[in-house]
């Protein structure tokens, strides 16, 4: 009688390839992967990106946010200190925030069973803990303070709100870096206020979606409005910075120099007869002090701060399964902004979001990717443009800080 | 008076509809004066006060720019909407001008055959009661502040 030739077990993975030029396509596919990112990687070494100050500005103020899959309160304590813990119930892991914000906070109390909190997530009290009439109410042992919700460590830079749960990671600053760190304060020196909020939802995997934000090689051959209007093209000058630790970066476009660009020519991304009937999309107002015209920086794992231009907005990435993400955009303005300046924004808003005329691309070639490799998980994608290393480069024609994201990953997921 | 303005609504919102769901994105700028404001956005940005929105557009010359950017540059899939419009709200009339609220649902089908609820909300119109009424102003405020993967084509 023959033996069955093999039983139906999934293959292994095949094993990493050395270096960091070729990424499997099961990294993006495989749902035990991403189950052990939400416990190595976002509730792990690293600073997620929660919300900004600017959001909650008085005592009392709070926000739900999320770390990973994880539900964050966010709160300005009575201090002005800001304090983060996991949005769950010590009693019943029930929500304890339910709405997306709100104001002037004393506490927070559970729905369910009314168990109380302090802004910093501190239990205060439990209902009924001496039961009613002397007959049921919590043991003389329980001790409330032993069961508390979670709590994050918080750190503030520039306006940005980001918390860990690792006690001993560096100091945010430290973290990034001075070159990435000197990049947030060149966009984020005046105070900063929300313009508006929307939600993008991703088919596909959070990783395609941050190598695309870190990928300077694809912006000006995908993106027609980039090359056309000259909003950023290879041929301009300008770099990637790329953090110590990969996970890091900032791009940078130049203003173009004058006269005839050819470099473009005959590919679909240069279309010299399209031209716009209301040209005031392109206007750019000198408010950044140097000719860097368009730059995109990303804190590992998700967190992205855009300026094109004008346009100044903050992206949180978070993962909702495992090839879909959720991309929550918070378009700013600066506190003072003259009402001139205010109106160049939001036209220049059309570039960016589910609707815009360069992140519509974004949103759906994330999701090519994920249907493309879909058979294809032991074979590998190829990312070599500019070499094999992780490191900062004086030209976007490279995938350095693509590379530089996975160096970071595997580090920390030890693969 | 007000039975002719609301009747003029209806029918300029099913000729708008039809001109987007029926891939005549050309004419879609004509049912706006030019200097208009279109603008899409969330329920929960119209109540907060937000002035930015998805699409964000002060003169018919950007929603004509729009459609060229969709024909001539944007990549995305071939997709279409179904535009199913409530009744018009007639909220008052001054200067022959309406002011007017209309509910929308929106399905959204794929290349692929996959066909979703897209949007629901409520559109927050000015309309100049001409011959051929014109948007002043239309606000598509949208009840979902998720979108799927994009937004293309104008709601």
């Amino acid at each position: 009688m023959p033996t069955p030739a093999s039983t139906a077990r999934p293959p292994e993975h095949p094993p990493w390839p050395p270096g960091l030029t070729r990424v499997p396509y099961w990294v993006y596919q495989d749902p035990a992967l991403a189950e052990a990112e939400q416990h190595r990687l976002f509730q792990g070494p690293v600073w997620n990106y929660l919300c900004l100050e600017a959001e909650i500005p008085e005592p009392g103020d709070w926000r739900t946010s999320f770390v990973g899959r994880m539900p964050v309160v966010v709160a300005r304590t009575e201090t002005g200190a800001i304090a983060a813990f996991e949005n769950r119930c010590a009693h019943r892991g029930a929500l304890i925030c339910l709405d997306t914000a709100g104001r002037g906070a004393k506490d927070f109390t559970c729905v369910y069973h009314a168990w109380r909190y302090d802004l910093r997530g501190v239990p205060q009290s439990v209902a009924f803990g001496r039961g009613i009439n002397g007959q049921g109410g919590m043991p003389e042992a329980f001790c409330l303070r032993d069961h508390g919700p979670r709590r994050l460590r918080v750190a503030v830079f520039c306006g940005l709100v980001f918390a860990t749960l690792d006690p001993d990671l560096p100091d945010f600053a430290a973290w990034i870096g001075p070159e990435i760190a000197a990049r947030i304060r060149r966009v984020l020196r005046r105070p900063v206020e929300v313009i508006g909020r929307y939600t993008q939802a991703l088919p596909n995997n959070w990783k395609l979606y941050v190598e695309n934000v870190k990928d300077t090689y694809h912006a000006s051959l995908l993106h027609l409005f980039f090359a056309t209007f000259r909003i950023t093209r290879l041929s301009q000058g300008g770099g990637v910075i790329v953090s110590a630790s990969g996970g890091h970066h900032a791009s940078a476009t130049r203003m173009p120099a004058a006269g005839p660009d050819t470099s473009y020519q005959g590919m679909r991304s240069d279309e010299p007869q399209f031209r716009l009937r209301d040209p005031r999309l392109l206007e750019v107002a000198d408010e950044w002090g140097d000719d860097i015209q368009l730059q995109i920086l990303s804190v590992f794992p998700g967190f992205i701060l855009q300026q094109i231009h004008n346009s100044v907005a903050v992206r949180q990435v978070l993962p909702r399964g495992v090839a879909e993400t959720d991309l929550h955009w918070t378009l700013l303005g600066f506190a003072d902004d003259p009402p001139e300046l205010r109106a160049l924004r939001l036209r220049q808003g059309n570039l960016v979001g589910p609707a815009g005329f360069v992140s519509m691309e974004d949103g759906c070639v994330g999701g090519f990717v994920q249907r493309g490799a879909a058979a294809a998980g032991a074979a590998q994608s190829v990312i070599e443009m500019g070499g094999a290393e992780a490191v900062s480069q004086e030209t976007r024609a490279t995938e350095a800080s693509v590379r530089g994201f996975w160096k970071h990953w595997r580090a920390v997921m030890g693969l | 008076m007000a039975g002719d303005a609301l009747l003029r609504l209806a029918r300029l919102n099913a000729a708008y509809a039809d001109a987007i769901d029926s891939d005549r994105l050309e004419e879609w700028p004509g049912f706006f004066v030019e200097a208009c404001r279109y603008v899409i956005t969330t329920a929960e940005n119209h109540r907060a006060g937000l002035a930015a929105g998805l699409v964000w557009a002060d003169s018919r010359a950007m929603l004509d720019d729009r459609v060229a950017a969709l024909r001539r540059a944007n990549i995305f899939e071939r997709q279409c909407y179904r535009h199913i419009l409530g009744l018009p709200l007639l909220r008052g009339e001054a200067d022959g001008v309406a002011t007017a609220e209309t509910p929308f649902l929106v399905v959204r089908t794929m290349r692929d055959g996959r066909m979703d609820l897209f949007a629901a909300g409520r559109y927050l119109d000015r309309v100049l009661l001409a011959e051929a009424p014109l948007f002043v102003e239309r606000i598509a405020v949208c009840d979902n502040t998720r979108f799927d993967t994009l937004l293309a084509l104008p709601l």
